[in-house]
């Protein structure tokens, strides 16, 4: 894989005229697991439309992209909180759909390989209405890993998950993009605690870090240094708000 | 089956029917009892079954083309905002027009035969299936259009593979409509000038006073729309179903 930039964004934004975020200095070390944390309405689904340049209606004042110097564009993949899967094909056509859109001739082995990586391979010719959503999930994570993109924002792609199904997804995703540089978009502590190597807190005043635990990820979600920083991260959300 | 439920509101309206022209002393020649009009389906039905041919080449010939054309402009709209800013207000001002006042000009224009009557049930379905595929394209969740965008993809690879597919639940609500709304297209350019068709027998039996030969082509015409407009459903239904399955 070609090495992961880090993400650097500075500035305000503004949706017609009404700020969004801002004035804020903004960093995602390179090949890591970043945490944007905050309750919801703060605009990190919009920082992260930023980075992946889905941000027609949002006007920029600053600077935003790749610590390279390197256009950002063609090195992002991006997950959802909805899956996003076209129900009209099947698993695999759906691990395909990147290579379709750009007319590339699809490689169905590899998709398959990642298919069976996300424990899926024997649902490959399944259309996704007959799958969980648990499966659902997998599928996405599947066709984000297709895209084999060195930068991958999440848009809090687990929050509509069962807790079981989410703490699975999560030792999932941190395995299989460990190297990549991940902002991870989310409104949940617990998550942030499990996964964040490096935690941002935006609040509607200002963005902070927050030390994350020392142990590496994924952390165990009953472990006392989780815990403990979800305790934490909680307590900063209350005081924010 | 369907059939079968359909077989007691059938035997309900026959015997309305009858009990119309019993009670009322209705005339033959205003309004023929049901045996009468079978017996008429029975005596003529070479006739009719000649004239229910050339209508219904005219049904699906223009149920095809108007589709075909109806599905090309909505993708040429949904493609381009020029074109949209150009068309759309044309297309708009041309449902002010009604589309049976232009059954003379089209009967001039294209003749006695076919070509006219397949102009108009082709021009009455147009918009129907335009618009409804159209408005449907317009629709595509702006998160499928997103992701397709971090992805790189083309602007014809979106239309195609995203943007359509998406959108044939709306292809298919129009032409459900269409299904219904061609007879009456073929029927209207019949009336105005023809010399087959159900609708030109329909006029010629009017004219002669065989009211049962009347109601008889138009029962045809009724249970041929029926059956198209069943057969529209059926198809796009399992094709729907089959498409997420």
């Amino acid at each position: 894989m070609i090495t992961a930039p880090g993400l650097s964004l500075s500035g305000t934004a503004d949706i017609a005229g009404t700020r969004v975020f801002g004035p804020l200095e903004m960093r995602v070390p390179a090949g890591r697991w970043t945490c944007l944390l905050g309750p919801s309405g703060v605009g990190k689904s919009t920082i992260l439309r930023t980075f992946a340049g889905i941000d027609d209606e949002v006007a920029l004042d600053g600077t935003c992209g790749a610590d390279d110097g390197a256009p950002l564009a063609g090195r992002v993949a991006l997950m959802a909180q909805s899956d996003l899967l076209m129900p009209w094909l099947t698993v695999l056509d759906n691990a395909l759909l990147g290579a379709r859109l750009r007319g590339e001739t699809p490689d169905r082995d590899a998709a398959r390989a990642i298919l069976s990586r996300v424990g899926l391979e024997a649902h490959s010719d399944k259309k996704p209405g007959a799958l969980s959503g648990g499966q659902r999930q997998r599928a996405a994570l599947a066709r984000t890993l297709m895209e084999d993109r060195p930068v991958v924002l999440l848009d809090e792609p687990f929050s509509a998950l069962d807790a079981a199904t989410r703490a699975r997804m999560q030792d999932l995703a941190a395995e299989l993009l460990r190297g990549r540089t991940v902002l991870h978009v989310t409104h949940d502590a617990a998550e942030a605690a499990r996964l964040g190597e490096r935690i941002l807190l935006l609040t509607e005043h200002e963005l902070q870090t927050v030390a994350p635990p020392d142990t590496p990820m994924p952390r165990a979600a009953d472990g006392e240094e989780t815990l403990a920083a979800q305790g934490r991260l909680t307590r900063c959300l209350l005081e924010a708000a | 089956m369907r059939a079968v439920h359909l077989a007691g509101p059938a035997l309900l309206v026959i015997a309305l029917w009858q009990a119309v022209v019993v009670a009322l002393d209705m005339p033959p020649f205003i309004l023929p009892g049901p045996a009468r009009v079978a017996q008429a389906l029975w005596t003529s039905r070479v006739l009719i079954a000649e004239n229910a041919v050339v209508t219904i080449i005219e049904v699906l010939a223009g149920l095809v083309l108007g589709a075909v054309l109806g599905a090309g402009s909505a993708i040429g709209l949904a493609a381009s905002e020029r074109a949209r800013r150009l068309l759309r207000p044309i297309l708009v001002f041309s449902q002010a027009v009604p589309v049976f006042a232009l059954a003379p000009i089209l009967t001039l224009w294209f003749g006695y035969g076919l070509a006219s009557k397949i102009a108009m049930a082709l021009l009455i379905i147009y918009f129907p299936v335009t618009s409804a595929f159209f408005d449907a394209l317009m629709r595509t969740p702006s998160g499928w259009l997103d992701l397709a965008r971090v992805m790189g993809a083309g602007r014809r690879q979106v239309m195609w593979r995203v943007r359509v597919p998406a959108a044939l639940p709306g292809f298919v609500s129009g032409l459900k409509l269409a299904a219904v709304y061609a007879p009456i297209g073929a029927i209207i350019g019949e009336w105005v000038g023809a010399s087959k068709g159900l609708g030109y027998l329909m006029l010629l039996a009017n004219g002669r006073a065989k009211i049962d030969l009347m109601f008889a082509a138009l029962l045809v015409l009724a249970v041929f729309t029926l059956l198209l407009h069943a057969g529209v459903d059926r198809a796009t239904e399992a094709l729907l179903r089959r498409r997420t399955r």
